[in-house]
């Protein structure tokens, strides 16, 4: 085995976290034609059922609350920073908990050169690119419902894949220090699912009673709904986009710093 | 083991591994390592090239590089002819196999290899070893963790025998067996009626050392055959009896002794 192909060992070009986004792309292959239906389907199911079906008996009821927009046009901002979530929550829960207890690839990644973090950081590139592509596909989708009203709307991409990141990074840096499956349920039983209904998707905020509202205002959804939606609408602000991005970024920080540890502490044992 | 991979932090002492620090320096010493683990780490969803190809990359090898070792790798441990099929359906040979292939796709200085034929059927374990026997001729340095003394037997120039996190003993094969043995053990089992007697009777038989077990009576001799003249010239007739040459085994539980062990 020796003798051959010499200097293979050297250090690559490329960092080290881009070679396990390779795997991980490498594995989505086996899955990319069921993703990309159900990355197409889903938008369409929710816009036709909510937006249209739903909308027709919410806008005869009038658009005040909506602020003077069709339940339609409120509605698909909204369901793009939750699908955000929904899909990098996918991605941060049992991918990762496979890797550690199942398959234990990341335990195999370990004896190549790549460290802890680096499996975090190429699997957040992963979620990223995924994260992208099924937010374009969203938009394109509610771009053909008439659903987008402003070019604005445009700048709700890379705000929607900051949602998501916001959600896989926390929530990464928990899932590879569970031991078993089951805790993962949990966060979906009561991490998603009512933040998903809760984060003004569906409603706004301020439908709900005024003592609850500061929860849903610390929630990265929220942030990440109510920014999507003022770019779509076209009434964004400076300010208040700052202060969305800032807020997430920061979610987004704090859960980077947390994995980083949390991956190493699982890994270099 | 963990510890000369760099995924385990050392705990106490100095560990230096091609010179460097496997604190500091885990990437560039896991970059010359293979490494064979006790538990399969394989991605079963995967087919047996993409495996390979995947762990090659880890190593920032290209995929023409990738390609060349991964056919020449599959002769090598005779999965040439699995590698598009998925992992999941392999046996636990052909995975153990797959797992040896893929820890030389870097072509390692040095592999690591922790129990590599647990669990393994008499032909896949003497197929791992005839290839393991094989990189071994070609150069390249083996660390195996085992718990069959027969395969230290075969595989170790040098081994060395814990006990409890404690090094127990260090040498060659032949120098272990030299050092804590005889040259022949004589093993004699009698009818369990006269079992204990017979025992007894044996401590007039000169021995470098007699264990009494529950079944057998082994007796620890230069010259095996001797010693069952002298047995049977006591009057004492077993119903069976073995000459064996002393192997690691023997040395192995002479050391750590033979109660079990968590």
């Amino acid at each position: 085995m020796t003798a051959q192909a010499p200097a293979a060992t050297a250090p690559a070009a490329w960092p080290f976290a881009v070679r396990q986004l390779r795997f991980w792309l490498t594995d989505y292959r086996r899955t990319w034609r069921g993703s990309i239906i159900s990355t197409v389907l889903n938008p369409l199911l929710y816009l036709g059922a909510m937006g249209l079906g739903l909308g027709t008996l919410v806008d005869k009821h009038g658009t005040a609350h909506l602020g003077g927009v069709s339940y339609l046009v409120f509605l698909a901002p909204g369901l793009l920073a939750a699908s955000a979530m929904g899909t990098a929550v996918g991605e941060s829960t049992y991918p990762v908990y496979g890797s550690v207890k199942w398959n234990k690839t990341y335990q195999a990644a370990v004896s190549a050169p790549l460290r802890p973090a680096d499996l975090f950081h190429g699997h957040l590139l992963f979620v990223a690119l995924k994260l992208t592509m099924t937010c374009s596909v969203f938009l394109a989708v509610a771009a053909l419902f008439g659903a987008l009203t402003s070019p604005l709307a445009i700048a709700a991409l890379p705000v929607a894949v900051l949602t998501g990141l916001a959600f896989t990074a926390p929530i990464e840096a928990w899932t590879v220090t569970r031991s078993r499956d089951t805790s993962l349920a949990v966060v979906y039983r009561f991490g998603v699912i009512p933040l998903f209904l809760f984060s003004g998707t569906f409603f706004p905020v301020t439908q709900l009673p005024v003592w609850i509202r500061p929860v849903a205002y610390l929630t990265p959804l929220w942030h990440g709904v109510a920014l999507c939606r003022a770019l779509c609408l076209g009434t964004a602000t400076l300010p208040g986009a700052l202060l969305h991005v800032g807020y997430l970024i920061a979610v987004l920080a704090a859960g980077i710093w947390a994995g980083n540890r949390s991956y190493t502490r699982r890994l270099y044992v | 083991m963990r510890m000369i991979g760099c995924v385990s932090p050392p705990t106490a002492g100095e560990l230096s591994i091609f010179g460097l620090d496997p604190v500091a320096d885990g990437p560039a010493i896991r970059a010359r390592l293979g490494v064979v683990p006790q538990e399969d780490t394989l991605d079963v969803e995967l087919t047996v090239r993409e495996n390979l190809l995947v762990y090659g990359r880890y190593f920032g090898l290209s995929r023409a590089v990738i390609r060349e070792r991964s056919a020449r790798l599959l002769e090598f441990v005779q999965l040439a002819d699995r590698a598009g099929d998925r992992v999941e359906p392999l046996s636990g040979g052909m995975k153990r196999r797959l797992t040896i292939a893929r820890s030389l796709i870097n072509d390692p200085d040095m592999l690591l290899l922790d129990e590599p034929t647990t669990g393994l059927d008499p032909q896949a374990r003497h197929v791992v070893w005839d290839r393991l026997f094989r990189l071994k001729q070609q150069g390249v340095t083996l660390v195996l963790t085992t718990h069959y003394m027969d395969e230290a037997e075969q595989l170790c120039d040098r081994l060395v025998v814990m006990d409890r996190g404690r090094i127990a003993a260090e040498g060659s094969p032949r120098e272990l067996i030299d050092r804590y043995s005889t040259p022949e053990v004589l093993e004699l089992r009698f009818d369990p009626a006269v079992h204990e007697n017979a025992a007894e009777k044996l401590a007039s038989i000169p021995a470098q050392r007699r264990e009494v077990l529950a079944d057998r009576v082994l007796l620890y001799v230069p010259d095996g055959d001797a010693t069952l003249g002298a047995v049977r010239s006591l009057g004492l007739e077993p119903l069976t009896s073995l000459v064996r040459r002393s192997t690691l085994e023997d040395v192995f539980l002479r050391l750590t002794g033979r109660r079990l062990e968590d």
